[in-house]
């Protein structure tokens, strides 16, 4: 818990809360701080790896704490210290927003696109914010947990070979 | 851009070009839209996208058991890394603790795995360039390694061997035998191809100081495994923080400097005698016992017990309805994947299905920086670069 | 072809039929349509221990225009499907679609939001192999169907 001591000297009112999960230590800072907290990390607790920018979506988990419905994970890893961090922020479901760390990693490029594309959140000031995996016709975010499991989308008239067995 | 239009001429010369979803490279389907002025790039684009298969949203639908095929497809050359990364990251949750022959057995897949995708990426990249013969070799020497994962697993390419809580048939001793006959001919085949490769004239002249890119650009651009050892910086999961019981075994990590294809091709070479040093070591370490652990709430009973005791049979019936369970909590935990850094982060609610999986593919932020890869060379080296890279369409896209 | 108009239907043309197809059956020239891990299998169909020269089948073409079998191999996507469709059509007859594997002939197990169940919803499809992946030999079998299926085909169409 040594780097929530040191980030809570110079942030002390952007912690929310902090653990430690089967040994990797989990930090949740509030929305608005997380661009200067990644960057104190980068450049003066050399962090210099950004290993993936992920997003969840909490909506039904039960006995949940918080109401917030999304969480992003940032999973941070420094070489020189062979340290791992995880930095967690809460995005709720009427400001789908955050500060985009583009600047900072280039790596996150790529990934905040993901997150936009399966979560719908959006990320400032990125560079290039569309979708990556899915087509430009696709209505909805996938992997949010109001999307049907199997519905389907088809971008060409596809052709009739007759019917399932349970569509009959 | 829409596909009518592939070829835009732009109003200075320059030609707006589009390398197709499906092109005559054997690595899949990425759609790589160029800005060329004559035969340079200007400009590049990268759509990926085409092999999305929706494996995140089938893990919150599916039990742990019922993943490990999927996740076998996520790098399908080397599928025992993908299952060992899953297993290993549920069972840490669990806080199951594995007999020693099972960790043993999950060492000697993995290497045969990590060995047949370097094998593949090489001959791959070889055919490309114009090199007909090593290709021959080199798949050769792969299909001996796949019929020695077939013999312990019963499939080739996408195994479905290893089960939260140990493994799902022992390995039996044809199999060590023909595993070690098998390395010393993917040694002979291997020393054959060093002679035609590696001091050749063309291939080091297509290789060298193309897809070059600097080490402070390398760790911004998120590179990890066998990339990230071609600018000098040894970051490999086995030695930084190890697994299983990697820190047993005497094993180098080669670290090449340059930045450029030729570095990151002699690192492949290497790694692949590296992988084949520990499974030597592995088989010959191998202890005997147990390849489950001996916990009814994980694995599956022996049936004189499902059929002699009530505890037995409960555990067998909550076993294959529902599945094992989880606490509740979240983790974060990474494999040496042969292309680098293979992370899963699992999120469980409680029950027998996962609230959110996430996988780290190591292949993602490479490919995101193609563009900085390509920018600037010819159209040729697209082709030399592309290969090196081993960009695996089921880890990019999931 | 334009065989009917000098022969009309006669002994001479079926001894062509018979040639022709012979010749047709043993030159395949397949554009391969490689997407997932059905590749990997394919890489060893084409190698030198599961040999498919033996069969006259080596050489890809790697433009549609020039080839007359359509391997599909792997699944194929929502996102996949228009482009597949193209090459299919940029094809010249005659021409075949040998669909490979799970994935192409009914999704495989994949049920959901993303991959088409089959690519018989896009192309009409000659000869399916089952198998995730499917092992060379089996690939082999269905490669020697598919020439069975060229031989019996009529040049006259309407006979």
């Amino acid at each position: 818990m040594e780097l929530t001591g040191i980030i809570k000297e110079k942030f002390e009112k952007s912690i929310l809360s902090s653990s430690v999960f089967y040994d990797n230590e989990t930090i949740v800072i509030r929305k608005e701080d997380v661009f200067d907290v990644i960057k104190f990390l980068k450049d003066e607790q050399s962090f210099d790896f950004l290993m993936d920018v992920t997003a969840v979506d909490y909506k039904g988990y039960p006995d949940r704490n918080d109401e917030t419905r999304f969480e992003i994970v940032y999973n941070l890893f420094s070489y020189k210290n062979n340290k791992r961090l995880i930095i967690k922020t809460l995005v709720d479901e009427k400001d789908l927003t955050v500060n985009s760390i583009t600047s900072l990693y280039h790596s996150a490029d790529w990934h905040e696109r993901e997150v936009y594309d399966m979560f719908g959140i959006k990320f400032i000031n990125h560079p290039n914010l569309k979708r990556i995996l899915m087509y430009d016709e696709f209505v909805g975010h996938p992997l949010r947990k109001d999307y049907p499991f199997k519905k389907r989308q088809p971008r060409i008239n596809l052709r009739d070979v007759g019917k399932n067995e349970e569509e009959k | 851009m829409s596909l009518e239009n592939n070829i835009t001429k732009l109003e200075d010369g320059r030609l707006v070009l589009n390398m197709g979803p499906s092109h005559p490279a054997m690595h899949g389907i990425v759609r790589i839209i160029l800005t060329v002025e004559g035969e340079r790039v200007v400009n590049s684009e990268v759509e990926i996208g085409y092999l999305h298969r929706g494996f995140e949203k089938t893990c919150e639908n599916s039990n742990y058991n019922q993943i490990i095929p999927y996740t076998d497809r996520l790098n399908y050359v080397s599928p025992f890394i993908n299952e060992v990364g899953f297993v290993m990251a549920v069972e840490k949750m669990m806080g199951v603790e594995l007999p020693e022959r099972a960790k043993y057995i999950r060492v000697i897949m993995s290497e045969i795995s990590r060995m047949t995708d370097h094998l593949t990426c090489i001959a791959a990249n070889a055919m490309e360039l114009g090199a007909f013969t090593p290709y021959f070799y080199l798949i050769n020497a792969r299909e001996l390694l796949y019929q020695s994962g077939d013999m312990a697993s019963g499939g080739r390419v996408t195994p479905n061997y290893f089960r939260i809580g140990g493994t799902s048939f022992d390995l039996t001793p044809d199999f060590i035998e023909f595993t070690k006959n098998a390395l010393k001919k993917v040694d002979s085949y291997l020393s054959d191809t060093r002679k035609l490769l590696e001091r050749n004239r063309i291939f080091y002249d297509r290789l060298k100081d193309t897809g070059k890119i600097t080490r402070e650009d390398a760790v911004s651009y998120g590179f990890t495994g066998p990339l990230i050892r071609s600018v000098g910086i040894d970051y490999d999961v086995r030695k930084y923080s190890p697994y299983l019981v990697y820190d047993r075994f005497d094993f180098e990590i080669p670290v090449a400097d340059g930045g450029d294809n030729y570095a990151r091709f002699l690192v492949r070479m290497e790694e692949i005698n590296q992988s084949r040093k520990i499974i030597e070591q592995a088989l010959l370490q191998l202890p005997d016992g147990p390849i489950d652990v001996d916990d009814y709430s994980v694995r599956l009973p022996q049936k004189d017990e499902v059929y002699g005791s009530i505890e037995g049979l409960i555990s067998h019936f909550k076993l294959t309805f529902e599945g094992p369970k989880t606490p509740k909590g979240e983790i974060y935990f990474a494999v040496e994947g042969a292309n680098g850094e293979l992370g899963y982060y699992i999120v469980s609610d409680g029950t027998h299905k996962p609230w959110r999986v996430k996988v780290r593919p190591p292949c993602f932020p490479v490919t995101g920086a193609l563009p900085r890869l390509i920018n600037g060379g010819y159209i040729a080296d697209i082709v030399a670069t592309f290969g090196q890279i081993n960009m695996i369409g089921g880890e990019l896209e999931r | 072809m334009g065989l009917e108009t000098i022969f009309g239907k006669s002994w001479a043309t079926s001894k062509m039929e018979y040639v022709i197809n012979w010749a047709r059956k043993f030159s395949f020239f397949d554009y391969p349509f490689v997407t997932a891990c059905c590749g990997m299998e394919f890489m060893s169909t084409f190698a030198s221990t599961y040999d498919i020269a033996r069969f006259g089948a080596e050489f890809p073409r790697f433009s549609p225009r020039q080839a007359d079998v359509l391997f599909v191999v792997g699944t194929v996507n929502q996102k996949l499907a228009p482009v597949l469709r193209m090459t299919y059509e940029q094809m010249v007859e005659p021409k075949w679609v040998l669909s490979f594997g799970a994935c192409a002939t009914s999704g495989g197990f994949y049920d959901n939001y993303a991959v088409v169940d089959g690519i018989d919803k896009i192309i009409p499809v000659d000869v399916y192999i089952p198998g995730c992946p499917p092992r060379p030999k089996a690939v082999l079998d269905a490669l020697i169907k598919l020439q069975e299926h060229v031989q019996r085909e009529k040049l006259i169409k309407g006979k």
